[in-house]
């Protein structure tokens, strides 16, 4: 394949990389934004359960942040190996 | 500036490939086991000094646990396991951080260019380390399923074959396990390379004063990280031991 014209490989890595930790981190935003407001409503209406509703709060964004990590990971893999 | 997604060798014993990040695991290991081994040895009922500190770290995990689990002598079956993962996991990541870790390297010469592989790397920056861990938590979530439900009870939790419906659910559940293994092992590496990519990457921009911020975000990522991790296990570990409800 030509290198000399049109794009060459390492910069097709480098968008690559970028598009995918931009696209990768959208949807765990979201989610996390989510989880959060729903959580914060759970202990404004029942302040009692501040505790579990924490909890299990911060395991649900573990889980949302994740996603994002694998993009991330998938992004180094490009640019890096 | 030299990133390396895969942990560099640096000596090798027999076939057996050291790694930098290893080398970083085994001082965590030796550094544990010591302090383990000096603060527990002259214990005082009212605790003072290091003590206090240690009792602090350990009411926290075991309290924590303790509120999800909330049966007191399953707490202190699960407890060794967490409370390791989270120490091992946080004194990992911090002992990546001090200073050192990086710049002294080993002058090596690969595809013609003189490179520096560094002696230390952080313990979790490598995928063989958080693969490990992963799957101990794994394995030990089934273990102690295995030994509070028994092994029939447990395994039905997996193949039940009553009806199609719950056979398709009972298999999803076996494959949900190995992602388990995946995505555990996974964010803990990806938090932690991306740290170390981070900072070398604004270490390389400004030296002098920016990196600041980003090694107080990187303390806290560490300690998050390990809480996760523990606490992810923990609410498996339940999940586990709990007999079905239907």
């Amino acid at each position: 394949m030509e290198s000399q014209t049109g794009l060459s490989l390492e910069v097709i890595k480098t968008i690559a990389t970028a598009i995918t930790i931009a696209v990768g981190s959208i949807a765990p935003a979201i989610a996390i934004g989510w989880i959060g407001s729903k959580g914060l409503e759970a202990i404004g209406r029942n302040p009692e359960a501040a505790g579990k509703v924490q909890s299990s709060m911060i395991l649900a964004i573990a889980f949302a942040e994740a996603i994002a990590i694998y993009a991330l990971v998938i992004a180094l893999i490009v640019k890096f190996v | 500036m030299e990133i390396s997604l895969a942990a560099e060798k640096i000596a090798q014993i027999g076939s057996f490939k050291v790694t930098n990040s290893l080398l970083l695991s085994w001082i965590t290991t030796i550094l544990l086991a010591v302090l383990a081994l000096t603060v527990s040895s002259k214990r005082n009922l009212i605790p003072s000094g290091i003590q206090n500190f240690f009792e602090l770290i350990v009411e926290f995990l075991y309290n924590t646990v303790n509120d999800v689990i909330g049966n007191e002598k399953m707490t202190k079956k699960y407890f060794p396991l967490l409370a390791t993962i989270f120490l091992f996991i946080v004194f990992n990541n911090w002992i990546g951080l001090l200073p050192g870790i990086g710049p002294i390297g080993i002058n090596e010469i690969k595809e013609g260019k003189q490179i520096l592989v560094p002696l230390f790397r952080g313990g979790n920056a490598d995928l063989n380390t958080t693969l490990a861990l992963a799957i101990t938590a794994v394995i030990g979530v089934q273990v102690f399923g295995v030994a509070a439900l028994g092994t029939a009870k447990y395994a039905k939790k997996f193949f039940n074959f009553s009806n199609p419906i719950n056979f398709f659910v009972g298999m999803l559940e076996l494959i949900s396990e190995f992602s388990k293994m995946i995505s555990f092992s996974f964010r803990l590496f990806g938090n932690i390379f991306a740290g170390e990519v981070l900072l070398m990457v604004i270490a390389s921009l400004v030296p002098v004063i920016a990196p600041l911020p980003f090694f107080l975000l990187e303390l806290f990522v560490g300690i998050v990280q390990a809480l996760v991790f523990m606490m992810l296990a923990l609410v498996f570990i339940k999940g586990a031991t709990t007999a079905e409800a239907h």
